[in-house]
């Protein structure tokens, strides 16, 4: 494997709540102190789930991912990884109060500086948001984004409202401005089931919907018309999956075909739109079994600046060192390693 | 990546027409609820004339997202007597069947059905009604086939509407939609799909319907755009639960055909639940099997409307890996995306894949042949 990649999907974890008190104003240590809060995991990840950890990558007595040695011998290290872009998944979008999450985003986003970005310098990383409430979290990019080591806005795939809704340009207007690419991983903050069908029984359905969320992001950007509104904004799909985009340029292209007249402001076919502006990363990779066929799919996504290489770690996405999808020809694994990722993240061309 | 394959003519040959056709979507419409008056208890008559119907969604008449023609209509669907489209069975005879030569129609009464009333008694009242309907003024034509209404949120009444019409060969399949309330693999649905499969009738699943929850796991979108592309998604998150609750597992015969979802996206989805799946089986001790082999063998497709990638053969692609035997033309008459069956495939097929793609396998499934 060639070393020095661009991984664009690595995830940190907070060893706990205690850990961002240092990070937090003395109003909401107390708070926090006072009303007994000890941890925001998500649902997303339920701690012993299979996916949440890889079993080599779990440590004894120790969150996985949570300290910068886990990382560096787990990640960094063994892959040969030149960047990695930390998208720390601690579930502050998910807090009701808007102030409580804009003050633990605040919080979590300082703990990165000081404990990740400070200690290694192959480390970039996301901009939490608070998206309960976009005037709030454009206030966190704007106080964040003189720093060149912060290359993106993070968000959920699902949250109050569609993503392309018109409450949140302002976010959009901030990332643009900053040179920052729109992060959006899987995960929710669980305003709503995360299928059109109510609350699934299973975590396996909770992580297989996903995708689907995945599929109305997209549809939602493209039809309010954020890149017509920000033509140069890029969206990074990131722990997605990326076997299902084409049926869903087929399916949004078609029907934007026959709709258009409700949608004008979008002024190219929606699979033009997904190739110039959305990009997504590598793991988890829904393959088929047979090459032939993945082979045809690359194809069919009509691009190859589309994917970006990730790890997704410490998330059980692959085993061994089997971290670039099977079947990439070799020329295309190059350019998803690093081309293309240097192309999204123009910061990361920029000196520190 | 980019590559082309080689260009090949879009559009069948003339003749194509002359096939026998079966078609796997056509939707009767009543031009109001009048028309079901006839076959409708009196009480809900009453309840019908004073409450209306109310559906899970704001109106209490139209689509919560204007469709782009009235009644999401073909412009040329209005029977020449008056009437809504596809409310004259003569005109449907004359403009779907003998224009297409059709030979087999399934009937799907979706929209204001009774199937998701917030009222459920009430809703059991106008699903039977429906039938009953159905029967008398649509099944006359013997090229037409029926779908049973069912009640879904109400599992007694709805086993009870099939019951009623399972020895009836006119009456083909069972309906419900994408859009349910719960999960629809959960166990409240489960005597639905064995009194179904003890019928001997696959379940049609049609996109639409008011679940009460929003499309997106974020809420609600704007556009009908996406309302109408979200099919895909409920239709996703639909299978998915059937599968992962492991219905295809416990009900022996059971059958399921996704309606008007599109069908692309199947072959990622069952990647991906294979994929999960080997991942976490622990979660799902009752499944025996990967999920894309209950999906291979009890699933079938209806094709419009058709996925139009550039270039169009590409979606040959997407039909050859969810296979051809389990894909069934349908042209949605008379709505506004309607798929013509000279049309709708980019390039010619060998005789017997077209015969079966437009007829057989339809025939097979619906034991007509």
């Amino acid at each position: 494997m060639l070393g020095g990649a661009i991984d664009c999907d690595l995830h940190p974890s907070v060893p706990n709540l205690r850990a961002l008190h240092p990070y937090m104003t003395d109003h909401w240590r107390d708070i926090i102190v006072q009303r007994g809060l000890s941890e925001l995991e998500s649902i997303a990840y339920p701690a012993n789930s299979p996916l949440t950890a890889r079993p080599d990558w779990r440590p004894e007595g120790r969150k996985p991912a949570s300290t910068l040695d886990l990382v560096r011998t787990q990640a960094l290290d063994p892959f040969r990884i030149g960047t990695a872009i930390c998208n720390c998944l601690y579930g502050v979008q998910l807090l009701f109060s808007e102030d409580m999450g804009a003050g633990m985003a605040r919080a979590l986003n300082d703990w990165m500086v000081a404990e990740w970005l400070d200690k290694e310098p192959r480390l970039r990383a996301s901009i939490v948001v608070p998206v309960q409430n976009p005037e709030l979290a454009v206030d966190e990019i704007e106080r964040l984004a003189g720093d060149t080591r912060f290359v993106q806005v993070l968000m959920l795939v699902m949250g109050d409202m569609p993503l392309g809704k018109r409450l949140y340009w302002p976010i959009y207007a901030a990332a643009e401005r900053h040179n920052l690419p729109i992060g959006i991983h899987a995960g929710s903050s669980y305003r709503h089931p995360v299928t059109p069908l109510g609350w699934p029984t299973y975590y396996t359905e909770d992580y297989a919907a996903q995708a689907p969320a995945f599929q109305q992001a997209l549809s939602s950007l493209i039809c309010e018309g954020v890149f017509s509104k920000y033509p140069s904004l890029k969206v990074v799909l990131l722990e997605s999956g990326f076997t299902w985009l084409p049926a869903h340029m087929w399916r949004l292209t078609k029907f934007w075909r026959g709709l258009r007249m409700e949608v004008p402001w979008v002024d190219r076919a929606p699979a033009d739109i997904m190739r110039s502006n959305v990009r997504l990363t590598t793991q988890p990779c829904d393959a088929p079994p047979d090459r032939a066929i993945f082979q045809r799919l690359l194809d069919h996504m009509g691009s190859d600046e589309l994917l970006l290489f990730s790890s997704d770690y410490p998330h059980w996405q692959f085993d061994g060192d089997e971290i670039l999808p099977d079947g990439l020809p070799d020329g295309l694994a190059k350019k998803i390693m690093f081309d293309n990722p240097r192309a999204t993240y123009a910061r990361l061309t920029e000196t520190v | 990546m980019n590559v082309q394959v080689a260009a090949r003519p879009t559009v069948q040959s003339a003749n194509a027409s002359k096939l026998a056709i079966a078609d796997g979507d056509i939707h009767p419409q009543r031009n109001s609820y009048k028309d079901l008056f006839p076959y409708m208890e009196q009480r809900w008559i009453e309840m019908a004339k004073t409450f209306g119907s109310r559906p899970r969604q704001a109106y209490q008449a139209g689509p919560a997202y204007p469709k782009s023609q009235p009644n999401a209509s073909r412009r040329d669907a209005w029977p020449p007597e008056g009437g809504r489209p596809g409310s004259s069975l003569p005109f449907l005879r004359q403009q779907l069947l003998d224009e297409n030569n059709i030979q087999l129609g399934i009937l799907n009464p979706t929209g204001d059905n009774g199937a998701s009333f917030q009222n459920r008694e009430f809703g059991a009242g106008v699903a039977q009604a429906m039938n009953r309907w159905v029967e008398a003024e649509w099944l006359i034509e013997p090229r037409l086939k029926g779908s049973i209404v069912v009640p879904y949120e109400d599992t007694e009444a709805a086993v009870a509407e099939i019951e009623r019409w399972a020895g009836d060969p006119r009456f083909v399949q069972v309906l419900m939609v994408t859009r349910t309330a719960n999960p629809p693999g959960q166990k409240q649905y489960w005597k639905i799909y064995e009194a179904a499969a003890a019928a001997n009738l696959p379940i049609g699943v049609h996109a639409f319907g008011f679940g009460g929850y929003p499309v997106s796991g974020s809420g609600w979108p704007s556009y009908y755009i996406e309302d109408m592309v979200g099919h895909a998604q409920s239709a996703q998150s639909f299978l998915a639960s059937m599968v992962i609750e492991g219905v295809f597992e416990r009900i022996p015969n059971f059958k399921m055909v996704m309606i008007e979802s599109g069908f692309a996206w199947l072959p990622s989805l069952a990647w991906r639940l294979d994929k999960i799946w080997n991942r976490l089986k622990v979660e799902t001790p009752h499944l025996k099997r990967a999920p894309s082999e209950y999906i291979r063998e009890s699933v079938w497709l209806t094709t419009q409307p058709m996925e139009e990638p550039q270039p169009r053969e590409h979606v040959l692609d997407a039909l050859d890996w969810i296979g051809w035997d389990r894909l069934l033309f349908a042209t949605d008459y008379p709505h506004w995306d309607f798929d013509d069956p000279t049309q709708v495939l980019p390039m010619p097929l060998p005789e017997q894949q077209r015969r079966d793609f437009f007829f057989n396998n339809a025939m097979k499934l619906y034991r007509q042949a």
